[in-house]
């Protein structure tokens, strides 16, 4: 059985490699490799300048770094240029940012902007602030209660006059893949725009922007094993052209007068204020470690401690797993209940025993009411989890009802 | 480590068979408490007469620390006046802060079972969910709270 000894990554990774957690909580935020540590401290012992102010040699070389990042972030997701990339501080802003500048830009009174019900609260408020302040109508995308969305549901959701289409590429809760190609080929019928929040895709699987055919896709760097406070917005040229700058201040403008200013050239119209340079070079040695592991590894991996975990907590009584029961559509994720214990004392029990997990409505809270369930516990498993911890995860689990009182059986 | 001795008996056994979790329909004095964060949830329904509390019971849904600690003050508080209720709730909120002699904690009997939650900063909410209701409730606080309306 693999341990932490003989897992190839583990060692990567300084925390997991002096800290005894057994980190379960991945999606919610990965741990970092000593690479990705070790590039922001070289940005700042190496190259610290403010990047693209300075005709010095040190500001160039942060320009450099920079630049070289976001150049990285391109070829991950193939936009079709850097220019399509905006650093932001983390999916949340992305979004935000979208909603703002195209969202209250291009949306009126009697337009449809459909989400899913399935959207992380991220992706809702921004669309529900959208609605309230253009008298748009928020409609809502159904799912099943496994997280499949069916040409059913994506027939009622649409009508002539969806306008934009909010949706994950993979749930935080069910981590199920979502038929975007299909959403996207019904927008475009419609005239409508895309927004895609791959917070949860791009640590899991490979992401083409263009042949998903999506019009904006968000997600953060500390879900992919990079640093806190750097975030990502692709969004279609044509579209960033023509929208206005999000914020407003340093660092985004060509000109300015006392009254007015012509802003920036892409992407530096939305980029207003010093930019986090430091976070976009630890990102791009995310990327470059990522890759070097490979998506195909990571998935076998993944797959393979889903699998285990999956099959050992459909072997305990009065514990319920949400969503697919093949491992492989879970993408790392096992959203599940236990009959009679709160998620938050399942997290409780679960850290006595030096598991951390995430228990709550996970930023979801419109789908736990769909569900039927006012909140639920989280594991999420990474390349760099063991065998061995999925075993612990299953024992402690399986020991929960006792410890709260119940008289069941031991089964393990 | 913590977490085993604060789901001890008394907690367990309070959460699983509550005596004062259900409706009271002739209660004059109903409060709302919830921990938006974390979502537990509570009505506090009280029956008070004279400055007594003649009767008590609550509804809600939350982790076991939430609805054990809310079982627990009914237990502690019916049948008091309502200063000594608020003198209860007042050595309660002290011992989760940490600040309480032995002397004191005896007064709060099966409560003092929940003093471990002080050593755990993420649930002491869910811990003085009922009395901070409580006291709320007494001191004629009575509103729904900052509710958040999407629509």
């Amino acid at each position: 059985m693999e341990n932490k000894r003989n897992n190839p990554y583990r060692k990567d990774f300084p925390l997991l490699d002096c800290d005894p957690v057994i980190y379960l909580d991945n999606a919610a935020t990965a741990q970092r490799p000593g690479c990705v540590i070790e590039a922001e401290k070289t940005f700042y012992e190496q190259h610290n300048a403010n990047p693209m102010r300075g005709f010095y040699r040190l500001s160039v070389s942060a320009t450099e770094k920079y630049e070289s990042a976001r150049k990285t972030v391109q070829e991950l997701i193939h936009a079709e240029s850097p220019e399509e990339i905006i650093f932001t501080r983390n999916t949340t802003e992305s979004l935000n940012l979208t909603a703002y500048s195209y969202g209250l830009q291009y949306l009126k009174a009697g337009d449809e902007i459909l989400v899913s019900v399935m959207e992380h609260h991220s992706n809702l408020l921004p669309w529900q602030m959208v609605a309230r302040q253009t008298n748009a109508r928020l409609k809502f995308l159904e799912c099943l209660p496994d997280g499949r969305i069916t040409e059913e549901q994506l027939q009622e959701g649409f009508s002539d006059r969806t306008r934009l289409v909010a949706i994950a590429h993979i749930s935080n809760v069910f981590g199920r893949v979502n038929p975007i190609k299909r959403i996207v080929s019904m927008a475009r019928e419609r005239g409508a725009a895309v927004v895609l929040d791959a917070a949860q895709s791009v640590p899991h699987i490979p992401v083409d922007v263009k042949e998903l055919g999506v019009d904006f896709l968000a997600f953060s760097g500390h879900k992919l094993l990079g640093p806190m406070g750097i975030g990502v917005l692709y969004g279609r040229r044509e579209l960033l052209e023509k929208m206005p700058p999000f914020l407003t201040g340093g660092e985004m403008i060509q000109s300015v007068t006392r009254t007015g200013a012509v802003f920036a050239e892409l992407p530096y119209k939305f980029e207003a204020g010093t930019v986090n340079a430091a976070g976009a070079a630890g990102l791009e040695a995310a990327i470059h470690y990522m890759k070097k592991v490979g998506y195909e590894e990571i998935h076998r991996r993944e797959t393979e401690l889903t699998s285990q975990a999956l099959s050992g907590l459909k072997k305990i009584p009065h514990v319920h797993v949400i969503g697919s029961d093949l491992p492989e559509e879970h993408a790392g994720i096992l959203t599940f209940t236990i009959d009679g214990v709160h998620p938050h004392d399942i997290s409780a029990i679960l850290d006595g025993d030096g598991i951390a997990v995430r228990a709550g409505h996970h930023c979801a809270q419109p789908l736990m009411q769909h569900l039927g369930i006012s909140s639920s516990a989280r594991a999420s498993f990474s390349f760099y989890n063991t065998e061995n911890e999925v075993s612990a995860f299953l024992k402690s689990v399986e020991g929960i009802r006792r410890k709260m009182g119940y008289g069941d059986e031991p089964i393990l | 480590m913590e977490t085993n001795r604060f789901y001890n008996e008394i907690l367990t056994e309070h959460n699983l068979h509550p005596e004062h979790k259900h409706d009271l329909a002739e209660a004059n004095l109903v409060l709302e408490g919830v921990n938006p964060s974390c979502g537990d949830h509570i009505y506090l329904k009280l029956l008070v007469e004279d400055g007594r509390i003649c009767d008590g019971a609550f509804v809600g849904d939350g982790c076991a620390i939430s609805q054990a600690s809310a079982d627990i003050m009914l237990d502690l508080v019916i049948g008091r006046e309502k200063e000594e209720a608020l003198r209860l709730a007042d050595l309660f909120l002290r011992m989760i802060q940490g600040s309480l002699t032995e002397e004191e904690l005896d007064g709060l009997e099966e409560a003092s079972a929940l003093q471990d939650i002080s050593h755990m900063p993420a649930r002491v909410k869910c811990a003085v969910l009922g009395w901070h209701t409580l006291e709320e409730a007494l001191n004629g606080n009575i509103s729904a709270g900052p509710g958040v309306n999407l629509e």
